[in-house]
């Protein structure tokens, strides 16, 4: 199984610059397993220490979230589409999960 | 002999009943089901009518009152200026088979000088029919929409990226009364996106520049400027006064203090984010959906939130979103078409792409959730834990 992962602008630097991350696997759960091997770095800014996903984080399995899917371990189907929806403050100033700035 | 005036009115009191003002009062008062007609002309009918009365003239009353109530049981009151026409009208409705018509002795004369409460529908003048023509062209608008426009009060949370264009369409629209609040001054940086500043003004309060702006466009428009820092102590006495909250801040501890004054006070949050070239819009406005914080519960901590000034955004992505965010308060103003409560519009600029993502109420929401009594504001910088900055 293999699905498109979309990267937030703040995390990209963490995948090389890109938009969009293509990833094996047969659960969202999985999926991020494997996108930690293409991104190292970027698990930890998705899941805290239990692997569960961080609140101020949101995932979309094509546009349902996932935390209303079950959780991680909903199975994922070939050509699915998952997003990443961090929290954004606002403007210019402020990102959630993003790279430190300076 | 012909019968006079007053022998074809009393023939008619024979077989039509009336009813007092009073009476009528306590009808309303009481909720009872049934139709309240003016059967007067359109010109005394703008001088004031009753609360919820249906306006038909009596010349067009046979024609068009199946249209209006086509069930022949409906109960009726008909009502004019003196209680005169209202008789006629209620004959005339008698032969068209309306069993339980009756007319309001002493009409509106009398209701209005026994104190009881009159509505003045509000009408365009010449000059708002000239400036919002395109509006009126538009069945959604019309006249009873711009109406609407003229009577909301939106406040604006920040004169910055987002505030600006926001606050410069609204106005256009003739949303009667914009609020804005903001503490900032005008910094040569805010130039780029925050469109109702200028040159001169650098070092002036953004809420004092945007009123200018906003008054040389509309002169009518209430710019109400609210140069003040958002609190917990403040945010309730200034987000009472409004209709819509249209949130244009930078910062978490403002998005969590917008969202739950807005949760408290039952008011629509649009809001809108952006950074570089990516966009979120959508409405919260729970319990039809979501709030802020069924999504987002926490902040990310300080460590995952740096400050960033320099983070940076495209100068006219802000503008995209902001529009975005003055389209849907503009949509709940008029309650047409289908808003963004429950659905969170993403815009990728540089893919030239728009995505929509479903949003649900998390029931329980420590702020929205079922049967939850509002826990209070918190020290949102605490919360936070991040020092709030300058505006988008």
């Amino acid at each position: 199984m293999s699905v498109k992962v979309r990267i937030p602008t703040p995390l990209r630097p963490l995948a090389g610059g890109r938009d969009q991350v293509q990833v094996a696997g047969a659960t969202v759960r999985a999926v991020l397993e494997n996108l930690e091997k293409e991104c190292p770095g970027i698990r930890s800014r998705l899941c805290d220490e239990r692997g569960e996903l961080r609140r101020f984080v949101n995932l979309f399995l094509n546009d349902e979230d996932v935390r209303h899917l079950g959780g991680l371990d909903f199975p994922v189907q070939e050509g699915d589409v998952l997003s990443i929806v961090p929290a954004i403050a606002g403007g210019a100033q402020r990102c959630a999960a993003g790279p430190p700035c300076r | 002999m012909p019968p006079t005036i007053k022998d074809l009115m009393s023939q008619i009191r024979s077989h039509v009943k009336e009813v007092t003002p009073a009476e009528v009062r306590a009808r309303l008062d009481r909720g009872e089901p049934f139709t309240l007609l003016d059967v007067r002309e359109k010109e005394e009918v703008d001088q004031g009518h009753l609360p919820g009365a249906t306006h038909v003239p009596r010349g067009f009353l046979e024609l068009r009152i199946e249209g209006l109530v086509p069930d022949r049981k409906t109960p009726i009151v008909a009502y004019c200026a003196g209680g005169n026409r209202s008789l006629l009208a209620a004959e005339g409705l008698q032969r068209l088979g309306y069993e339980n018509v009756l007319s309001m002795a002493g009409g509106f004369t009398q209701w209005r000088n026994e104190g009881n409460p009159v509505v003045v529908p509000r009408r365009l003048s010449e000059a708002d029919r000239r400036r919002y023509s395109r509006h009126l062209m538009i069945p959604e608008v019309g006249e009873a929409g711009q109406i609407k426009l003229l009577g909301a009060k939106v406040l604006l949370v920040g004169a910055g990226g987002l505030g600006c264009p926001a606050a410069y369409y609204l106005a256009a629209a003739g949303v009667g009364t914009l609020g804005v609040v903001d503490f900032d001054k005008v910094d040569e940086s805010n130039l780029q996106r925050q469109i109702l500043h200028t040159v001169d003004r650098v070092g002036t309060p953004k809420t004092e520049s945007a009123r200018k702006t906003l008054l040389a466009l509309n002169p009518a428009v209430n710019v109400v400027p609210i140069e003040a820092r958002l609190s917990s102590s403040n945010v309730e006495s200034i987000f009472r006064d409004y209709d819509i909250v249209l949130d244009g801040s930078d910062n978490f501890p403002t998005r969590y203090l917008v969202n739950d004054a807005c949760v408290l006070l039952k008011k629509p949050n649009v809001h809108g984010s952006v950074y570089r070239f990516e966009g979120q819009v959508t409405v919260f406005h729970p319990p039809a959906g979501p709030c802020y914080r069924c999504l987002y519960p926490e902040p990310p901590p300080a460590e995952l939130a740096p400050s960033c000034a320099d983070a940076g955004v495209l100068g006219v992505l802000p503008g995209v979103v902001g529009l975005l965010e003055a389209v849907e308060t503009v949509k709940l103003i008029l309650g047409v078409g289908d808003s963004l409560v429950g659905r969170l519009l993403h815009y990728d600029a540089l893919k030239a792409e728009f995505r929509m993502l479903k949003l649900r109420r998390d029931p329980k929401c420590r702020y929205c959730g079922d049967g939850v009594t509002f826990p209070g504001f918190v020290d949102y910088e605490m919360f936070c834990a991040s020092p709030v900055s300058v505006a988008p």
